[in-house]
């Protein structure tokens, strides 16, 4: 009994994480994660600094909310005015922007509402909203679920009804649901130029300047949070802004498309 | 049809090439749910032991108890251990939220009523002789104990594989208190259902294999240690 309680003692031990390396926890959104930009971004930092990244990948409103609570060190995300409220707030501090990209609304190859036609985002969405074409909403409070909203309220319309699914999952799962169901859905344009060989959606509107998708960096203040590893996450965010950083940034690209612009040495 | 056939084809091909993703995986999935099986263990057969040989009012009450947690969704437990740990709440200073160690307690708790139910059934049915014998033959409380557990040790075994078998297929708990880290928390049923909605089916079938694998040689061990019994 002894030897066995010894032995599950040790095993214990050696599956409790080991405390020796400093470990960042990242939260961020499912865009940034699902792209692989991250697969390429963390190792260089990690490998330099014996320190290890532990991304949790959620929507931008989970991600912050976890910053608030103090349950990670830093938070990788794309929702300014949420960001903004995040720092005024006194939960964050060291807001850098990163990179951008822009949103585009997918629709089926034969665009059943006449989305292509459409001069602006509030004029697609309206169009989709008039034919009652199936609409795929992240509904998840992400980044871009917030945008998605914005766009809705500026074209003056609540979305309702049985033509408009909230499916509350992240943006690989969502747009893989408007694929099979050969519906529309606003998407960030690198998890789309990641997944396009694995879907048949095509982008029906880009372009315009209100689908901007500014994604920013932001410490966790450690005057609200005194156990958060604040050095680790300043490094990060000091890699993340670095030459080196944006450099990997820039490279970052899918069929010869960058999914992300470097934004923050200009 | 095709892309099915093609992704198990791969799945296969990561399996049986060792891809170390994979097998990283599996190992984080095993020695979680390893872990708090044995925790579960280790605090359900002292319980269901008290529960089966004391006489305690209210013994159906309990039972009933224990079944109805034993039917609990993975995603409660993992909601309510979350509401424990975030930095905000009663535990938050240990800093335990997306961890492994946050994984096992909730598999623990997952795992526990299971491992009770079936001690206290086992040790209650016909076991109360042996506590009788041992007793007549002029044993002590620890050694008429430690008979009993020796005499019953086939059904701790299956307690034990069942609590196994219960948390390492969960899902719930892994994803909500592990958050999915790669490398750290991502375990085979987290990584199945992140590699589905990445579209990407080859490792999500190759880790489902796996699972079947092991949930058949539980289930195969549980029928093992319950036949032997039984005689």
């Amino acid at each position: 009994m002894k030897k066995f309680l010894l032995s599950l003692l040790a095993l214990i031990l050696f599956i409790s994480p080991t405390l020796a390396i400093d470990v960042i926890k990242l939260a961020t959104t499912t865009s940034t994660d699902n792209s692989g930009l991250l697969a390429k971004l963390l190792p260089p930092f990690e490998s330099r600094y014996g320190a290890r990244v532990d991304v949790i990948a959620v929507g931008t409103g989970k991600a912050i909310k976890l910053g608030e609570n103090g349950d990670v060190d830093v938070v990788l995300v794309h929702a300014r005015t949420a960001e903004d409220k995040f720092v005024a707030n006194g939960f964050g501090i060291n807001r850098r922007d990163v990179m951008y990209n822009d949103f585009v609304i997918l629709g089926p190859q034969n665009d059943p509402a006449g989305v292509r036609s459409a001069k602006t985002a509030a004029e697609a969405l309206e169009k989709i909203a008039t034919k009652k074409a199936v609409f795929i909403s992240r509904g998840d409070d992400s980044g871009t679920d917030k945008k998605e909203k914005e766009l809705w309220q500026a074209a003056n319309i609540t979305p309702s009804g049985s033509w408009y699914n909230a499916v509350g999952q992240g943006m690989g799962a969502t747009m893989q649901i408007a694929n099979e169901k050969q519906s529309y859905t606003l998407a960030d344009r690198a998890t789309y130029l990641a997944y396009m060989n694995k879907i048949d959606s095509k982008i029906v509107f880009a372009g315009e300047d209100s689908l901007f998708n500014p994604y920013g960096v932001i410490a966790v203040n450690p005057a609200r949070h005194k156990k958060s590893n604040y050095m680790g996450a300043m490094a990060l965010i000091a890699w993340l802004t670095s030459v080196d950083g944006q450099k990997i940034i820039k490279d970052f690209q899918i069929n010869s498309q960058p999914l992300f612009i470097p934004v923050a040495i200009k | 049809m095709n892309y099915i056939s093609q992704s198990a084809a791969k799945a296969f091909e990561l399996i049986a090439s060792f891809d170390p993703d994979v097998y990283f995986i599996v190992w984080t999935s095993i020695k979680l749910a390893t872990t708090s099986a044995l925790l579960a263990t280790l605090a359900g057969v002292p319980l269901g032991l008290f529960l089966a040989i004391k006489n305690i009012k209210g013994k159906r009450i309990i039972a009933t108890l224990l079944n109805t947690l034993m039917a609990v969704p993975t995603v409660v437990v993992g909601l309510l251990v979350y509401s424990f740990l975030t930095r905000q709440a009663l535990l938050g200073s240990w800093g335990l939220l997306f961890t492994p160690s946050a994984i096992i307690i909730g598999q623990f708790i997952l795992a526990c009523p299971i491992i009770t139910a079936m001690v206290f059934s086992t040790a209650q049915g016909n076991n109360k002789h042996i506590l009788k014998t041992a007793y007549g033959l002029g044993a002590n409380h620890y050694q008429a104990i430690k008979t009993l557990l020796w005499e019953i040790k086939t059904p701790l075994l299956a307690a034990l594989m069942a609590g196994f078998g219960r948390v390492i297929g969960e899902v719930g708990i892994s994803m909500i208190l592990g958050g999915n880290i790669y490398r750290v928390t991502r375990t085979m049923t987290t990584a199945i259902a992140l590699e589905t909605s990445k579209g990407e089916f080859s490792l999500a079938l190759a880790l489902g294999f796996v699972l079947l694998l092991i949930a058949l040689t539980i289930n195969g061990c549980v029928q093992y240690f319950s036949y032997q019994a039984e005689k």
